[in-house]
């Protein structure tokens, strides 16, 4: 298990460029690749439009009580990254102005941020229809500060999202650190206890499912009724839906991949999954993805490899919704991850 | 020309073996997608079968398949290894069961 995030190792991974590299050149023994590129032309889906936007995920921070192996955030407590109140405020005008539904907010931990509470409290005045925490369920029995998230979410009718690798302790720890699995199940009987994930409850509680490994998820019905089934008979916990998410090769999983030898027959199996229908839903295509500086990408796996987005408006202090639209989005070879098989978002399947 | 009689990159030509009978192929491979859909059982009781039978049929391009397929379901290496035993014990039991036909044998031969 990886205690260091790759930043704190100095390893050559991350740096963003070095991992583009890998991704547009290859290790490969057998064969070639082909460029997403070259896959999305055949089916006349290049370049890839952004549609109008619908989802503003916001990033407001890198550092984590976790340090999970698979992280294409590469977060751990070692990232001091943080947004500031000033960018926040930024992030709050363009909220209020923009007609998106749906407010995600992801880190790291972003519950870490010292000014997370005042920026939920500000935001959840807004109106946004959807209002989304990704929370890695540890942070809530981290620390005693943190004890009381599930009351604070259900003041502000927040959506929690979260992380669980797996129904059993074992594969769970593997992937995010011994004593994870334990702590998740005491914060999921938590935001129970507060009436999250309960069958007919607005309190919204969704679990997000990413293999522990170097294989594709399976259908995400059938991982979600064994999910419900095993964590209710050993836990009493509920929750909502299940959305399966595939491991993206970037930063600490592509890090994985390299050193397990599986980088290539991984490329090969997500390319020979490659799905055109997932094209068209993609999350870049209504998603905009704001980094914890304020900068602007087509999503999350974009900011993490430093391709901000193709417009004149770059940051959020100069978003302009007019230049964004229609934009053409960034692709590299990490692009299959979103498209193999059912396709693959912040949402969970997409075809 | 290759040294071993296994390579694992074969597996991926599994649906060229209809190149040369398209109809009995296509049949096969109609056969074979309809046992594994859910039904009576489910896809991931099928799954730990065909890797118990994998095993038992000591199949590496089957064992590969079925391990990978388990992984996506979400199946345990626990449940896995489980499911490996129980082909192990009915393996072991048919040989040992052979030994009554050889008791039976000996006791007709001897005096």
């Amino acid at each position: 298990m990886t205690t260091k995030s790759l930043h704190k190792r100095e390893s050559d991974l991350a740096n963003s460029n070095k991992q583009l590299k890998i991704l547009s050149n290859g290790i490969f023994q057998n064969g070639d690749l082909p460029t997403f590129k070259e896959k999305i032309s055949k089916s006349g889906q290049f370049p890839l439009k952004a549609k109008k936007l619908e989802i503003l995920q916001i990033n407001v921070g890198y550092m984590c009580n976790q340090v999970c192996e698979h992280c294409h955030v590469d977060a751990g407590p070692d990232r001091k990254e943080i947004m500031t109140k000033e960018t926040m405020l930024q992030c709050l005008e363009v909220i209020k102005s923009t007609g998106a539904h749906t407010l995600d907010l992801t880190g790291g931990a972003p519950e870490m941020n010292p000014n997370f509470r005042w920026f939920v409290d500000e935001a959840s005045k807004v109106g946004i229809k959807d209002f989304i925490v990704r929370s890695n369920l540890t942070i809530i029995r981290a620390n005693k500060k943190y004890h009381d998230l599930p009351e604070f979410f259900k003041k502000h009718n927040v959506h929690v999202v979260s992380s669980m690798p797996h129904w059993t302790r074992g594969k769970t720890d593997k992937q995010r650190g011994n004593g994870v699995f334990d702590a998740s199940i005491k914060a999921l009987q938590d935001l129970n206890n507060t009436g999250y994930g309960m069958p007919n409850s607005s309190l919204r509680l969704d679990l997000v499912y990413n293999p522990s490994g170097a294989f594709l998820p399976g259908n995400q019905v059938d991982m979600e009724k064994d999910f419900k089934k095993a964590l209710k008979e050993d836990f009493s916990i509920q929750f909502h839906n299940l959305f399966t998410i595939t491991n993206l090769p970037i930063a600490r999983f592509l890090d994985y991949l390299i050193a397990s030898e599986n980088y290539e027959d991984y490329m090969h199996a997500l390319v020979e999954a490659y799905n055109p229908l997932a094209v068209s839903n993609v999350m870049c295509t209504n998603t905009l993805s704001v980094s914890w500086d304020g900068y602007l990408y087509d999503c999350d796996f974009n900011q993490m490899l430093g391709l901000p987005v193709n417009s004149k408006s770059k940051h959020i202090s100069d978003y302009n919704e007019n230049l964004l639209e229609g934009r053409n989005i960034e692709i590299s070879q990490h692009c299959y991850g979103c498209t193999a098989g059912a396709g693959s978002s912040c949402q969970g399947v997409v075809a | 020309m290759q040294k071993t009689y296994y390579d694992p990159a074969d597996l991926k030509k599994f649906g060229k073996i209809s190149d040369w009978n398209q109809e009995l192929g296509d049949k096969f491979f109609d056969y074979y997608s309809r046992v594994f859909e859910e039904g009576t059982l489910s896809a991931r009781e099928k799954s730990l079968i065909a890797l118990a039978v994998a095993h038992t049929e000591q199949c590496p391009y089957c064992i590969d398949a079925y391990t990978q397929d388990g992984l996506q379901r979400g199946i345990t290496k626990e449940e896995m290894m489980e499911a490996l035993h129980v082909g192990a014990a009915i393996k072991g039991g048919a040989t040992l069961v052979h030994g009554v036909q050889m008791m039976n044998k000996v006791n007709k031969l001897e005096m």
